[in-house]
């Protein structure tokens, strides 16, 4: 029998980095995986082949409609087996660079699905059934999320799928029906939209992406409108038949009232994801998740002793660099050491096109905790090299604290705004005011200085606005 | 590497003064052990290490002005490069076998610690515009960091601060049969205070004399079964906060104090008490007076000024009064006029007990009397409820069986 000073059950971006960390500061370690290839839902499913499809679709877009402009003559036509064999052979490049990485930092990785049968021991079953015992003083769950189903709409993995069924559809929908205006929703309606399918997005909800601030919200729907995107919102699906060729919708609006039916290729079920904490053996070391499956941990322990949990299977936003930094600072914590995440600053981006990046409170948060705030602005249409690029969409806001300008909060729309949200991230971590970032040189002409002429907009300084 | 911080100060004190330190840079340093004593406006505190180590370094020397959160210097692990801590840290110490990396690590921990961090770009705005010194802002960012919050604070708390007692105009030069003596925190504090009560109150002073013959006998008579059963000496402190409160009692604006356009009436009593120390006058407060039996209130001042002498006098032991006897008696004052312990409406001045002839019923008699004063503020306090609060008193004190009946 196997004895570790950690053992981590999963291998997604909490499991293999909180593995890594461990490594890193001499602790055995071993991190069981059922999945074939390490990376979990982000590497495998997810944040990573999402991106690679969603790279590549804009890249289409644009051949189709902006490369005229600029003076290129092209005639693009889509090749979808050769789009889709490029992602997949990013992602295992990546999942092996994950397998690297174990390797350099000796982290035992063991195949199979991870059960408690009491504290310090994990059950392994692996893909042939057999069974090995494992033995931790400390064990870390990581088994993080998955898609939440939708009574009724019953995700067959043909006509009707999830996130990762949609990452890899054998054709072009000629009608795609997302349900669910969240990030996931609009990250793959976009691909397929740009692809070329008609695409209709169904939300309970009287508007998208929900806790977003609202202002950028509003912008994102608007954005995805323009580009053909059907939103039905404030609606329902009560009913779906999928037959060989498609699947029959049955809508209603979502406070009541006359269903009406709606026909699909393929249907999307994009409502949320839920923690995967059953089957895990949680009760036999007396651990009870809440109501919705999420384990509540102080400072990552669980009420069982030497038993932690990090990423979706604990509160916070479902992110994987939540549950990345989540994991580092829980092995720190097991190793001794003052681990600790700033729940404050956690950035989150949606990467449509214009992508939304968002770090800190939003306006209607500030409003209902009645913090008072002034707000920076600054559009990209005033940007020149946006300008210059013609993807002038989207604006940088950037919401500080009245009296001492701290900043609380930075919410942009536009293009790219997914790598130049850390700006602002190290900014908060540091607790800088608006006008430490507007007294900070930035590179001309870069769209990154929109981010500084928002920041000068809270104190009334824009200047090229 | 641990820092040492400056500890909370407690409510309303902002600042400390860094008294001694204990301990030299490399010095090996145990848990608890103490390693800096700071005098703040009011009481005088001890920061212990929280970890063995070393001392690896001081940020701030002697005679520094720190503030809650303030990094005071730093302690360094004990096991340097895996190196084993020493057995026996405090010959390690003296026979300099402090292991090597450690010994280098002070240097370093050192040469950082001179080096403040750099200021972000708003804060060296707000702090050139305001000529702000910025190794006086307590910074509240990262790694003690200031944020521009704190910059602004700061301008702002320099804004409402009243003008410096000490060192407003340029130091004059010394002669050479004179000496100059930095006061200490607490001779500030007390000066700035004095200053404030009268600058703030309309101060006036009224007097009677109390006949002290009935507490006296009392006291001659049970002193030793009082000390007996109480483990107590028997002074004339507790009768006369018996005597206060029930006066108190009679007159509640006495017992009050101003906030802008308001009265707060306080329903407790919690009576200040000055003490000599060393350090200078300090006011105990005995709390919930009214609640407590004489031979509580000699118990708990005796418990009190024992801690002040000791130096040991928590801020909550010195916070919160709602009036205060002072006895200028002790040192042999005829009569005096006490200043008030701002925000407080009312002061009793206690006196030196003195044989006087006076006239008791048509006859000259010798008797043991006392001048008694109570300043006031007059904002608050009327004319006749100060005279009445002050006859109350004597009342007592001269028929003590008042205090038993409450009457």
């Amino acid at each position: 029998m196997a004895e570790y000073d950690v053992i981590i059950i999963g291998g997604g971006p909490g499991g293999y980095n909180g593995a890594i960390r461990a490594g890193q500061l001499g602790l055995s370690v071993a991190c069981v995986e059922k999945r074939e290839t390490l990376g979990g839902t982000c590497l495998n499913v997810g944040c990573i082949p999402s991106k690679s499809l969603l790279h590549a679709s804009e890249m289409l877009d644009l051949a189709n409609k902006q490369f005229a402009r600029l003076g290129i003559d092209v005639t693009p036509k889509l090749n979808l087996p050769t789009m889709m064999r490029q992602k997949d052979e990013s992602v295992a490049q990546l999942t092996k660079g994950v397998e690297f990485l174990f390797n350099k930092n000796k982290v035992e990785w063991i195949k199979g699905g991870g059960r408690l049968t009491g504290l310090g021991r994990v059950e392994v079953t692996d893909a042939g059934g057999a069974t090995s015992i494992l033995e931790g003083k400390s064990i870390v769950i990581a088994t993080g999320s998955r898609p939440t189903p939708l009574p009724g709409v019953t995700v067959d993995g043909v006509r009707i799928v999830d996130s990762a069924g949609a990452l890899a559809l054998p054709e072009v929908p000629g009608h795609l029906v997302v349900i669910g205006a969240g990030v996931i929703g609009l990250e793959l309606g976009s691909v397929w939209r740009r692809l070329g399918a008609k695409v209709t997005v169904v939300e309970y909800l009287d508007h998208i992406t929900p806790g977003l601030d609202a202002e950028t919200a509003k912008a994102l729907q608007r954005s995805l409108s323009k580009q053909g995107i059907t939103f039905k919102l404030s609606a329902k699906i009560t009913g779906a038949t999928a037959s060989k060729v498609g699947v029959d919708l049955t809508v209603e609006p979502a406070a009541g009232g006359t269903a009406e039916g709606l026909s699909a290729d393929y249907v999307l079920v994009a409502i949320g994801r839920q923690p995967y904490t059953d089957d895990l053996g949680l009760d036999v070391v007396g651990i009870t998740p809440d109501p919705r499956g999420f384990i509540d941990t102080d400072h990552f322990a669980t009420g069982a002793a030497g038993v932690y949990a990090v990423g979706d299977v604990t509160h916070g936003p479902m992110l994987a660099h939540k549950a990345e930094d989540e994991a580092v600072a829980c092995i720190e914590i097991i190793a001794g050491k003052a681990g600790h995440v700033n729940y404050d600053v956690i950035p989150g981006v949606i990467y449509t096109s214009p992508e939304v990046a968002t770090v800190g409170k939003t306006e209607e948060e500030l409003k209902a905790t009645g913090v008072t705030y002034k707000v920076g602005k600054f559009p990209f249409t005033a940007n020149s090299r946006a300008k210059v690029n013609h993807e002038a969409e989207g604006f940088v806001k950037v919401l500080a604290d009245a009296n001492t300008d701290r900043i609380l909060g930075v919410h942009m729309i536009g293009p790219g705004v997914g790598e130049m949200i850390g700006e602002y991230c190290v900014a908060m971590e540091f607790a800088a005011s608006s006008e430490d970032v507007a007294r900070t040189c930035h590179p001309h002409p870069t769209r990154s200085e929109a981010l500084r002429q928002a920041a000068m907009g809270v104190e009334g300084w824009t200047m090229q606005a | 590497m641990t820092d040492i911080m400056t500890p909370t100060l407690g409510e309303s004190v902002t600042e400390a003064t860094v008294a001694r330190w204990l301990k030299k840079t490399g010095d090996v340093v145990k848990r608890d052990d103490v390693l800096v004593e700071l005098e703040t406006d009011k009481v005088s505190l001890e920061v212990a290490a929280s970890e063995d180590g070393f001392l690896s370094a001081i940020d701030a020397e002697e005679g520094a002005a720190v503030l809650p959160g303030q990094r005071l210097g730093r302690i360094g692990a004990a096991i340097a490069g895996g190196a084993p801590a020493p057995q026996t840290p405090q010959t390690a110490a003296e026979t300099s076998a402090v292991p090597v990396a450690a010994k280098a690590s002070v240097g370093a921990a050192t040469a950082a610690a001179e080096k403040p961090l750099p200021l972000s770009p708003a804060v060296q705005r707000v702090v050139t515009e305001n000529k702000l010194d910025a190794a006086a802002i307590a910074g509240g960012g990262k790694e003690g960091r200031i944020t521009k919050g704190d910059a602004l604070a700061a301008v702002k708390a320099r804004a409402s601060a009243p003008p410096p007692l000490v060192a407003a105009t340029p130091a004059r030069e010394i002669h050479a049969r004179e000496e100059r003596v930095r006061m200490t925190r607490l001779r500030q504090t007390i000066a700035r205070r004095l200053k404030e009560a009268q600058q703030t109150a309309a101060m006036l002073t009224t007097f009677n004399e109390v006949d002290m013959s009935a507490v006296m006998d009392l006291r001659s008579q049970y002193k030793e079964s009082f000390e007996k059963r109480h483990g107590v000496m028997l002074g004339f402190m507790g009768f006369f906060v018996k005597a206060c409160i029930a006066a108190l009692k009679e007159v509640p604006v006495v017992n009050a104090e101003i906030d802008g356009q308001d009265l707060i009436y306080k329903n407790h009593y919690d009576i200040g008490v000055a003490v000599g120390s060393e350090r200078g006058l300090v006011v105990p407060v005995v709390r919930d007076a009214d609640v407590m039996s004489i031979a509580e209130v000699e118990r708990e001042i005796g418990a009190l000024g024992k801690k002040a002498r000791d130096g040991s006098l928590a801020l909550e032991d010195l916070q919160g009064g709602t009036f205060t006897i002072s006895n200028g008696g002790v040192y042999g004052s005829l009569m005096s006029t006490p200043i008030l312990n701002a925000p407080q409406s009312g002061i009793l001045g206690m006196h030196k007990i003195q044989d006087r002839p006076v006239v008791v019923r048509g006859q000259v008699v010798i008797r043991p009397m006392m001048y008694l004063a109570l300043s006031y503020d007059h904002r608050v306090v009327d004319g006749q409820g100060a005279v009445t609060f002050l006859v109350k008193v004597k009342d007592h004190i001269e028929d003590p069986r008042r205090l038993l009946l409450e009457i």
